[in-house]
Formats: structure tokens, sequence, C-alpha cells
């Protein structure tokens, strides 16, 4: 099939960037998204031009790298789909495709399609995690927990980390994530002990790194590739309400 | 080149113990006046970090990916052994112990498999403590499956995503470190070279993948957890950063190279299907508990599945293997399928691929169940072919996927650089020659949580360790070489694509020193290397310049490596005249086809030792003694 291709071009952070249009005219069916941008890169390179960077790795969808917005949406049209596991067969032949990256002011782009998602980093540093030197867990069957926390502490740990519920939320909010991360811990016995400092470090750390606020447009949940629920947005809220207010009880 | 493996003496079982005993500690208080550089933050390099903060030491992480959360590992699918006995079904450490040895086809060294197996139940015992939750059963207990391999059930897992939820969990614990000041984290940085002093391994040079500046970085022991190097067959179901480049670079400033011809081959993935595939994708060998895998008996047999009559299939591992059917080694399934599909009895477009059916299963414990068990994993099958394997079976083929070789390490998880450390699947030690279903993961965490922390104290108290900066001579030295590689590379200005040369490459390896290699065909790729090598560095061409993000200079400097550490990865091949797990010699094989070893003259590890450019590495024998599990035929029939 033939394609225009519409892709932001940006060299780096400090130049503007534009959208610069290519034309494939050999894209097969079978092809990925991105083995479809590998083709134009190929091309590109033997021109002589840049290719255009974007972010990728694991290529099965479970890496979190891919980062891009396809015709207004991130991760393209097809549901609970990363990029790189698009596949050209979703796409008409003689279609337009414009490619940006996933926007957000906290997701600042480096070059071309490519953004720095750091500032996720920095949240689960102020309390993603349950402390447990190594070495020092008990027999892990000697806490049982219920199938359906367990199950439902995996619904939201299955989070990947991409990104793509910041860009398509109109306030570019982090609060899908958080919660993911929030809502993992909350349900298990092990996290309970941190549960309150958790939250509390968390939210603050995503206000800090200048995420906006949820305004309940539920447009993340649409775009996340994994289909975590905004329910667990809701469940946040709570958390974050009831740790503030009870942080220096007993 | 002297290889010691300073295996402690003693019983096996007793040997970590006695071990742990006789180290040197280092007191809390001096523990932060070292400083330590892990490469990589994988499963290995991400739990090793954290756990060296924890203990006090001064540690800097690298990552080529933009976030430690982002390592090879989250893309393991199936799960992580440990010898629990959870399941009551008969496991043990020491059952544990003798499958890995016998798995690998008696090619690693019994102690460490040992302490492998023994450390996989605090691993589980950790990573519950983290939160990583693993599946349960109704009563609130962990659950477990069973692996290629094994009679007992003792993988854990969660879902299909296994590999991301223990990563997550090391990240998590490394998050907590780097959010303390413990640990200082350098993301999108990769790593070009090792710097030496004085034949000690004192530090790192690394690009910044974003501005292209060449930097130094000192430390008093330097730790690769890089992964493996799959990807030099091009297409493989590694992630497409993974490269050799750390572990070849060591390689080249004196680490010895263990088994690089050790490179396991998965047998369900999804077939190629067409030149424009950038990458092959792993259907978890999990799959293999409730899909039965088979063929026409006819050749040439081209009517669609659910039309071929039951008395019409080849069950050919049910047929071949009775006891272990379709959960035999990977080596085993692999070559079988090869087989069948050579005798023109493989399915789909290409005649390169075989079925793995579930409705055998479906009928027996309903879709619900199935959907439960590998519902992410129906769905990318079905993404990525357009496929229902709910309703047509799924089309599998074998594919490179794990490496058993390594940067050689004593059992100190030191390499022969002294101070120059290598941990996951960038060391060689305990899977031999063949690496058995969710043991790499386990491999991983078990060197970076339990071992690796403190064997390093052991090392850091006793080395002779000066004063140093990154002034010193030999960095400036190494910071001008990987800058000379680069502007080489940029100046080229030829006529072709590191991708192009990286394909070629990758299907020459795959072709003759792939799933099965013989002495004519290794030979000729020796011949055929240098001579893409050469047009490498003749004709590649990398727009733009070294002096920011430039993707096809991160593929080309990478692609460079791979050129040639596959002569290593052939020379070793070559010599290894024998069969034994995944290397199948064609010469040497047993009137129904299995593997042939030959103990005698092959019972040792090779390790291959640089002498320069263009001169044959020397090879280097590690003879091993099996004391406990008695050299035997495998048998999974
Ligand atoms: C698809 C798939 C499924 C798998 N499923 C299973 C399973 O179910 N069970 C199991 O036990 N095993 C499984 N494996 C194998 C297992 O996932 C890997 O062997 C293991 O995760 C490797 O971990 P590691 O920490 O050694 O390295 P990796 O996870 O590969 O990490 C390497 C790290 O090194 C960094 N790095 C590398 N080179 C450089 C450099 N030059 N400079 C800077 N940084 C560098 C990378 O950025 C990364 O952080 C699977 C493998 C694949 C491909
Ligand atoms: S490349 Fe890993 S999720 Fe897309």
């Amino acid at each position: 099939m033939k394609l225009k291709l519409n892709i932001w071009r940006q060299k780096n952070a400090k130049t503007d960037g534009k959208m610069t249009s290519y034309q494939l005219n050999h894209v097969e069916e079978d092809m990925s998204f991105l083995e479809m941008l590998d083709i134009l890169n190929e091309d590109l390179i033997l021109k002589g031009d840049d290719p255009v960077a974007f972010d990728h790795d694991c290529r099965e969808g479970i890496c979190g790298a891919c980062s891009m917005t396809i015709n207004g949406t991130p991760h393209g049209p097809e549901k609970e789909t990363t990029t790189c596991q698009l596949h050209m067969r979703k796409f008409k032949d003689g279609q337009t495709i414009n490619i940006e990256p996933f926007r957000a002011k906290a997701f600042p782009v480096i070059k071309d399609l490519v953004v720095d998602r750091n500032a996720f980093d920095r949240i689960m540093q102020k309390g993603g995690y349950i402390s447990v030197r190594t070495g020092q867990a008990q027999d892990a069957n000697n806490i049982p927990i219920s199938k359906k926390n367990a199950d439902l502490a995996m619904d939201a740990a299955a989070c990947i980390g991409c990104g793509a519920c910041v860009a398509a939320c109109p306030n570019g909010a982090a609060m899908l994530f958080v919660s993911a991360k929030v809502n993992q811990f909350a349900l298990l016995p092990q996290g309970q002990i941190e549960r309150k400092e958790r939250v509390i470090g968390m939210v603050n750390q995503m206000e800090a790194e200048g995420f906006g606020a949820c305004t309940n447009h539920f447009e993340c949940e649409a775009a996340c590739p994994k289909s975590i629920s905004v329910k667990f947005i809701a469940k946040l809220n709570t958390e974050y309400l009831k740790a503030t207010l009870t942080k220096n009880s007993f | 080149m002297i290889l010691d493996a300073k295996m402690p003496s003693g019983p096996v079982q007793d040997k970590w113990d006695k071990h742990r005993f006789d180290m040197k500690l280092i007191n809390p208080a001096n523990k932060r006046k070292f400083k330590v550089l892990v490469v990589g933050t994988g499963l290995g390099g991400a739990a090793a970090a954290a756990s060296m903060a924890e203990l006090g030491y001064q540690v800097e992480a690298f990552t080529y990916n933009d976030s430690p959360r982002r390592a090879h590992s989250i893309a393991a699918q199936g799960g992580i052994n440990a010898a629990k006995n959870y399941q009551n079904d008969g496991d043990s450490v020491w059952r544990l112990f003798y499958d890995t040895v016998k798995g690998g086809d008696f090619r690693s060294r019994e102690g460490n498999v040992y302490r492998l197996a023994m450390v996989s139940r605090n691993i589980i015992d950790q990573c519950v403590a983290q939160g990583v939750p693993f599946a349960r059963e109704y009563g609130g207990l962990l659950a477990n499956r069973s692996f290629g391999g094994a009679q007992v059930s003792r993988t854990f897992y969660a879902r299909g995503q296994t590999g991301q939820q223990l990563l997550l969990g090391a990240y998590s614990a490394l998050s907590k470190e780097v959010g303390g000041g413990r640990v200082k984290m350098h993301t999108r940085k990769e790593m070009m070279d090792i710097v030496n002093i004085d034949g000690v391994c004192r530090g790192i040079v690394t690009r910044d993948m974003v501005t292209g500046k060449i930097e130094s970085h000192w430390g008093d022991a330097v730790v690769l957890a890089t992964g493996g190097y799959g990807n030099v067959f091009f297409l493989s179901t590694n992630a497409q950063a993974c490269n050799v480049t750390a572990t070849y670079r060591a390689y080249k400033k004196g680490a010895a190279f263990a088994n690089p011809c050790f490179t396991q081959i998965h047998p369900t993935c999804i077939p190629v299907s067409g030149d424009h595939q950038s990458k092959l994708t792993l259907m978890s060998e999990s799959l293999r508990n409730d899909g039965r895998i088979w063929v026409p008996k006819k050749v040439g047999d081209n009517r669609s599945p659910e039309l071929i009559p039951e008395n019409e299939r080849d069950y050919y591992l049910e047929r071949k293997y009775p006891s272990f059917g379709n959960l035999s080694p990977r080596d085993i399934s692999s070559r079988a399928a090869k087989e069948v599909c050579d005798e023109g009895r493989g399915v789909g477009a290409t005649g390169y691929g075989v079925y793995l059916d579930f409705s055998t299963a479906i009928a027996r414990v309903g879709q619900e169940m199935i959907a439960e068990r590998y519902g992410n994993l129906f769905e990318m099958y079905e993404r990525i072919t357009g496929d229902n394997p709910y309703k047509t079976p799924m089309r599998i083929f074998p594919a490179s996927h794990y490496t058993m070789g390594g940067l050689w390490v004593d059992y100190n998880l030191m390499t022969t650089v002294p101070g120059l450390h290598a941990i996951g699947e960038a060391n060689f030690s305990d899977h031999g020659a063949n690496r058995l279903g969710a043991s790499a993961l386990m491999q991983g965490l078990a060197d970076g949580y339990f071992i690796l922390p403190y064997t390093i104290g052991n090392y850091l108290a006793q080395a002779p360790l000066d004063k140093i900066d990154t002034n010193h001579a030999e960095f400036k030295k190494a910071e001008d070489e990987a800058s000379a590689k680069i502007n080489k590379i940029m100046s080229l200005k030829g006529k072709r694509t590191s991708t192009s040369f990286h394909r070629e490459l990758g299907l020459l390896m795959w072709d003759k020193v792939g799933m099965g290699r013989n002495e004519s065909g290794i030979k000729e790729a020796l011949s055929k290397i240098p001579q893409i090598r050469e047009e490498f560095w003749s004709n590649l061409t990398v727009p733009g310049s070294g002096a920011e993000l430039n993707v096809s200079l991160e593929r080309a400097l990478r692609t460079a490596d791979f050129l040639e550490f596959a002569e290593l990865l052939a020379w070793d091949a070559l010599e290894r005249d024998e069969s034994c797990g995944a290397h199948y010699r064609e010469e040497h094989i047993h009137p129904d086809g299995e593997a042939k070893r030959d103990d005698t003259n092959f019972a040792h590890v090779a390790a291959w030792e640089y002498q320069g450019e263009n001169i044959k590495p020397v090879r280097h024998q590690e003879q091993l003694e099996f004391e406990n599990v008695h050299l035997a035929v495998r048998s999974y029939k």
C-alpha cells in the first residue's frame, strides 16, 4: 500500500520543530508501524538525511518505550495496543498519517518523536516502592493474599509507564500512572506500612513535575495500551485524602 | 591466562555457606568509601545496584534506555523457577540443581548451580515482600506452573508478564535508592569501553546518547549486567537495542569470553513474515503446558488445520519423547521443529512453521480458563498475525532467544580482569550448554540480590585500590579511542546502512552457525564474516554528526562489535567438536538424532583470550568436575 506520512521533525530540545511530509510506496500489511518507519529511515539514511528518531526497544508492547501520537491518538487508532504492536493492516491504502511525539508539559521533546519521561522515574523515587532490604523477607507463603486482591493488584501493576495517559489528557495529568502504582501496593498487605507516605510523596512529586490536574475526561483510560481502569484514579483520590487527613494521627 | 574458578572446597551443599563465612567483610562505615559502577539496569543490574546501595556502597548505574524501568528483562513472559516445593510434588534444592546441570547437558559448574538452586527460594520471598503480584490460588497461596525440562511445578508467574513484574520490583528498590541519593542513575548513556589501570578495572567510558559527549567514570569495581548477544543473528526475540558491545569491549581489554557458541534457540516464536521483519516475537514456553505441537503427517499437505483429521496429524514431540512430550527442553523441541520443516511438513506461507494447538485444552478446561492463563499472549498473537488462536492453531517456529555464553567469571562472579564483574545473561556461569525455561530470571536475580553484593565486598576488602580520578591517562586514552572510532564511522560516507550489514551478518550466522552447525558451514562463515566487516568499514553510511542524538550511529557502533564478535562465536563453534545442549554439530549425533557429547575431550568450559586485531584468539579450558550429578546421556524419552 501507499501512504503519506506527516512527521514531526525537531533537531533537538532547543530548536523549533515542524511537520514534514514523506511518501511511502511499498508498505506491506504485515509490517508493524515501527517497521514501516524503519523502511522510511533506511531510505532517508541512503539519501544522507537524518532518520526519524523515536524511542523503542522491546517491540512487544511491554517495555513502554515507544511513544508517538498517531492521527491525534497516543499509540494510534487500535485499542489496547502500543505503537510497536500496531500493524499496517489497520490502515488503508492511500491514507495520510500524522505522527507526532507524546505531547505534555512534563515530557519535553528531545528530538523528533523522542520525549523525556524521566518525570515518571522521579515520581517513583518518592514512594513507588515497598521498603524491604535484600535478604530480610519472610517465607513468601507466610502471608496469604486473596486471589481477588492479587489479581486486582496485577491489573494495576500491568502499567508499562509509556505515558500515553499523560499525552491523551487535555490537562497533561499523570493520575492514571500514579494511581496504578499506589493501588497496586495499597491492595497488598506488604504495602500497608508505607501506604500514607507513599501516596502523599508520589502525588506531591507529580504536581512538582508540572503534570496537570484530573478533571474527569477519562481520555487516559481510552488511550492506555494496558486498559488500566480510571477506577484506580477514584481510589487514588480517596487514598490521598485519607492519608493527608490522618497522617499525624495514630 | 589462568582460569581459577575459586571454587570453595567441601561438599556441594556447604560451599556457599563456607564461602560466606570465609569472605572478608567491610565494616558498615567503611563501605561508603567504595564506589561501584553498575552497567545495565535489567534484572541483574537493578537488583545489584539497589542491594549494594542498601549495604552502604556508593553506586552509579548506567543504561542506554531512557529509564531503568525499560530493560530487555521486561519482556520475559513465562516465569521464574524456585525450589520452594509449595506444590508438594517432590521438588527440592537438590532436584532443581540436578535438573539444571542435566538440562545444561553437563557443561556448567556444579558449585555455581547448587548455589543458584539454593538462593532461588530467597528470590521469591524477596519479590513477594516487594509487592510483586505473582499469581495465586483461591486459598491465597502462590500458584505454580511447569516449564520445559522439569517434571515438577516450580515456576512462579505473574500472568504472562513475569519479567515485567520482577523488573519493576527491582526498579522500585532501585528507585528508592536513587531517591535517597545512594545511587546515581545515568540514563541514555551507552558504555563504550572499560578502563583498566595497572591491570585492574577502574572505570568506564560512556557516550551520552543525547549530546554525544564522551565521558569517563571511575570506580573501585565495575559490574557488567549488560545482557546477552542473541541479536548477533539479527532476528531474535531480544529487544532491539540488545547488543554485545559491553562484554565484547571487556573481552578486548582482557576478560576471557566463555562458550560464545552456546546460543539458545527458542522453539515457540511467531514465524518470519517478510523482509521488513525487525524482530521475532516469542510466544511463552508456558503455552506448551496446554498447547499440543503438530504438523501434518503428509509432506506438502496444505489444507487448513481444521480440515486435517486427527489421524493425519503428527504430534511429533509426544511421539518421540513420551515422558516429556510437549514440554521437552528447548534445544530438543527446536531441532525437532526444524527437522519436520526440512522434511517438507512445515506449515504457513514459508513452510517454516508448526502448529501449537489449544483445542484439546479448551475442550478440557474451557476457553475462560485458557484466557486467564494466556489471554495476553493470545491477544499479542492475534495482533501480529491477524489469526485468532482460540479458533485456529498458532503457528510457531524457533528463533534466537538467549545466550548461555558470556564473560568467564569465577565463583565470585569476577572476570579474568580484577575488579570487573559480570552478572545475569552477560556472564556464562550457570546454564551450561542449554538454559532451562524460567531459569534466566532466577539467575539474574540470584546474582544481583544474593551473590554479587557479598562477593564484591570480599574483593574490595582486599584489592589494591589506589586513589584515582578520571584525569588518569588511561581514561583519556579510552576516551580518545572511542572518539576516534566515532569519527571514523562518520567519515566513511559509503552507500550501505548499518542495518543492512547487521541483517547480512545475522542471516549468515543463522544459516551457518545457528540451530544446526557443521565444519564446512562454520568455515564458510569464518571466511565471509571478515568480508562483511571489511565492507562495513569502507561502505557504511551514517548521516548527521556524533555530537547529537543519532540513532544510526548507535546502531553502527553496535553492529561494528557484532561483526567482530561473530567470528569469535564461529571459532568456538568450530573448535567445540562435539554436540552438547544447544550446540548441535551435525557430525556428532546419535542414530536417533540426539546430540552426542564427547565428555572425554570436551567436558570443559572454553574461555577465549583476545590477542589483537585479526589474530586468532587463544582458547583456554576450565575442566568441569561432576561429583554429584553423574555424567549421563541426557534423555527426555
Ligand atoms: C522474549 C523473552 C522472554 C523471556 N522469558 C523468560 C522467562 O519467562 N523466564 C526466564 O527466566 N527468562 C526469560 N527470558 C530471558 C531473560 O529475560 C533474560 O535472560 C534476562 O532478563 C536478562 O537479564 P539481564 O539483567 O542479564 O539483562 P537485560 O535485561 O538484557 O539488561 C541489560 C541492561 O544492560 C544495559 N546495557 C547493555 N549494554 C549497555 C551498554 N553498552 N551501555 C549501557 N547500558 C547497557 C541495558 O540498557 C539494560 O539495562 C526471556 C527472554 C526473552 C527475549
Ligand atoms: S517498543 Fe516496547 S512497548 Fe513498544
